[in-house]
């Protein structure tokens, strides 16, 4: 944008600069560039040096791309990229059209729709930590655990949940949908209420049904904001932590290792001190995939959007 | 991330420290049984604050309460301290996150096995000046002293709370229930899993668990492997070392778990368990048997609240040629941020807190009176951290505080000094824990798992830690 001023109008003099108001221009955003600086911008510098260095936040050695090649022999590597690409295809095929089914349906309700949303947001507003435990605490395995008895009543399980390589998974899947389609919810509705109302008298005019006013009026209004949570939601996915770590810590034998939580192993999951050089490594290296993810995602979906 | 926490907790740190002058005259050393008050130092020490490791977070009221009785006590004696206690509770997964992000206290607890590599990567601080200020100095268990000791010949790390061996601990009103005699404990591995089915069969709660997780569960199945006779990594004349988790005895408690697991349904089926949440598991009365150190008793009654009168303790069933006991115990360490004034402070609350209550009789009687009037345990069975006829000397000092159970502990104290013991692993221990931690995972969540594959596995990846230092 600077650029583009200082093409069409002359340099102007710092005095004339100050006098129209760049000065206290600078001076509101200052607080802001130096926070950014210096919790965002810096920690993001140090660790991209960080991640082609040995260290122990003490002592610094160059290594070259030692900490890269590491990461990538870690036979574990696998196992926690597949497994985040398997939570993120759960999480997409479960946490993504819930949401928006439930908006769907709240907009069309015509009394109480406060409370509807009030109880879709509520999850969103319990801490993430009392969350995972009071959910860890459903889960017990055992006949008498709280999902285990409900499910009992109509002669169905008991399931092992979290204590079961294949179904850790699924599990905290469930809780994270859980937790967060509350907000997803919030957007969808926002986005809903954009669409004027007369377009659904139009459409009911032409004798269009439920289903052919949901495709035809609202989703094609709601097209920018799927795509843009569509990506959120891949992004947010692709950095699970808060589930594995709580609920199982990668377990059971690693079968809910996620990219991130290896992150954190490397870095501070062993008692002596991490390989703070691997760990920002791996994370440069997720960086970087979500980056070109993202701009991939973008072009190919330019034409799509309304926005 | 860490860097600017890091850069704050430093700053604050250093203004707490700023100023304050390394004093350390105390004016009535009378009062002082253990440290030489340094001569020729008449000045008034200036104010200090030292954090301490207090209790284990969510401990009894009463245990904290305890606990401030005796700071205030320290305190009087040294009245420029003032002490603030932190709870905590060591983890492998945390450890390295509190020691970076600078939120330890001034005084913190490691285990022996790791005090080594924080001192060569400077994470210690240097305490041989303050060391040497205890008269009893000379008088710890050499090898456990070793522990703490750096290259330069320095202590930086100094025995403290506890040293144990693994045992088995159990519930003495479930073997009760099952029809067992709670005096007549196993005491071969085929008897524990025989008791663990039968107490499933009687009384429907699970007979045995072990820890899976937070690398406690490879701590446990390292424990395991050595009752069994079995070793987990060995040294060789070169000065290498060989990873062995491919042994027979680590494969043969695998099975036992699997078989515990899946065709007794014995076994408590929780792979999340880990040394606080399997006590808290044991004190709710969800399972009959489990291992864990000898000394964990205390903690089962200050902070799960367990009546000791339900508790049982005995020996580790020991099998093979080669079997013996896991030690490993606790040693006491300083920020390395400490300037001399808090590192004097700390010395003084290291030998008050940890060491003149098994050194000295008026601290260890009042010590234990008031562990005691606060619902604490006094007298629980734990190895000598100098001597063991310091150790039968302490607990004729305690004798009219002892209020566990020393007669449901048999089955342990009658053998606890003629068992062989054996160190942790020297090297990568907590790693090599975490990766048997997924061992005891998949034998308890995979009922059709290929033991002999997955420690081969295991095995490599055991050695590839081992080529990489």
């Amino acid at each position: 944008m600077a650029t583009l001023v200082h093409a069409t109008r002359p340099r102007r003099s710092p005095v004339t600069w100050a006098r129209r108001g760049g000065l206290s221009t600078l001076v509101f955003a200052l607080p802001l560039l130096v926070v950014f600086g210096v919790f965002s911008w810096l920690p993001i510098g140090r660790a991209i040096v960080m991640s082609f260095q040995e260290t122990n936040l003490v002592v610094s050695e160059w290594v070259g791309l030692d900490n890269f090649r590491a990461v990538l022999d870690d036979p574990l590597l696998g196992r926690a990229v597949a497994n985040t690409a398997w939570f993120a295809l759960l999480a997409l095929i479960f946490g993504y059209p819930v949401p928006l089914v439930g908006a769907v349906l709240m907009s069309t309700v015509r009394r109480m729709r406060g409370l509807y949303s009030v109880l879709a947001y509520l999850p969103v507003v319990v801490p993430p930590v009392v969350a995972v435990l009071l959910w860890k605490f459903f889960y017990d395995p055992r006949p008498e655990g709280v999902f285990n008895q409900i499910l009992g009543w109509v002669g169905v399980g008991p399931f092992p949940w979290l204590q079961n390589q294949t179904w850790a998974m699924p599990s905290l899947v469930l809780e994270a949908t859980w937790a967060a389609a509350g907000g997803t919810v919030i957007i969808y509705l926002a986005a809903l209420t954009s669409v004027p109302a007369e377009l659904y008298d139009a459409a009911e005019v032409d004798g269009a049904s439920l289903w052919g006013k949901i495709w035809h009026v609202t989703m094609p209004h709601l097209r920018g904001v799927l795509l843009i949570t569509f990506i959120l939601q891949i992004i947010g996915t692709a950095q699970v932590f808060l589930e594995p770590y709580l609920f199982t810590g990668g377990g059971p034998n690693n079968a809910t290792v996620t990219v991130l939580l290896l992150i954190y192993r490397y870095a501070f999951g062993q008692s002596l001190g991490g390989d703070y050089g691997m760990a920002t490594a791996l994370s440069l290296m997720l960086a970087v995939l979500l980056a070109v993810l993202s701009l991939a995602y973008f072009r190919l979906t330019r034409g799509w959007s309304t926005s | 991330m860490r860097s600017p926490r890091t850069a704050t907790a430093l700053v604050l740190t250093s203004a707490l420290a700023a100023g304050l002058l390394a004093g350390c005259a105390n004016d009535d050393p009378a009062e002082d049984p253990s440290v030489d008050a340094e001569a020729g130092e008449d000045a008034e020490p200036e104010e200090i604050t030292l954090s301490v490791v207090s209790l284990i977070p969510g401990s009894e009221p009463e245990a904290f309460a305890a606990f401030d009785e005796r700071v205030a006590e320290f305190e009087e004696m040294y009245p420029y301290i003032t002490v603030e206690g932190v709870e905590y509770e060591w983890r492998a997964t945390t450890f390295a996150a509190q020691l970076a992000g600078g939120t330890l206290p001034d005084v913190y607890e490691i285990p022996l096995t790791d005090a080594k590599t924080l001192i060569q990567n400077g994470q210690l601080a240097d305490l041989d000046a303050e060391f040497a200020q205890l008269d009893y100095a000379n008088e710890f268990n050499e090898q456990l002293l070793a522990a703490g000791t750096g290259e330069d010949g320095h202590v930086y790390a100094i025995p403290a709370k506890s040293i144990y061996g693994v045992a088995l601990h159990y519930n003495r009103d479930l073997f009760e229930q099952a029809g067992l005699d709670p005096d007549d404990p196993p005491t071969t591995w085929d008897e524990v899993a025989e008791y663990a089915a039968q107490i499933k069969r009687e009384t429907g709660v699970a007979g045995f668990a072990t820890m899976a997780a937070n690398n406690t569960g490879g701590w446990q199945m390292t424990a395991a492997t050595y009752a069994r006779g079995g070793r987990v990594q060995e040294a060789n004349e070169d000065g290498t070392y060989t990873a062995t988790l491919d042994n027979d005895a680590t494969r043969a408690h695998l099975e036992f778990l699997h078989e515990l697991r899946w065709t007794d349904d014995a076994i408590l089926a929780d792979t999340t368990l880990d040394w606080g949440t399997i006590n808290q598991a044991f004190a709710a009365g969800q399972l009959a048997m489990y291992t864990s150190g000898s000394d964990v008793l205390n903690s089962l009654m200050e902070t799960n609240g367990l009546d000791p009168a339900t508790y049982g303790l005995t020996a580790m069933p020991l099998e093979g040629d080669d079997a013996g006991v896991l030690v490993g115990g606790t040693l006491a360490a300083v920020n390395v941020s400490a300037d001399d004034a808090t590192k004097d402070a700390a010395i003084k609350w290291i030998d008050f807190w940890y060491l003149s209550t098994l050194r000295d009789e008026q601290q260890a009687v009042r010590d234990s009176q008031v562990r005691n009037e606060g619902g604490q345990g006094v007298g629980t069975p734990v190895l000598p951290i100098f001597s063991r006829e310091q150790y039968e000397q302490e607990l004729e000092w305690k004798a009219d505080y002892i209020n566990v159970p020393l007669d449901q502990m048999t089955g342990y104290t009658d053998v606890m000094f003629d068992q062989p013991v054996v160190g942790e692993p020297s090297r990568q221990t907590q790693p090599f824990y975490g990766l048997l931690d997924s061992a005891v995972q998949a034998v308890l969540t995979d009922e059709g798992v290929d033991i002999d594959a997955l420690l081969a596995d295991l095995n490599e990846q055991a050695q590839a830690l081992l080529d990489s230092e």
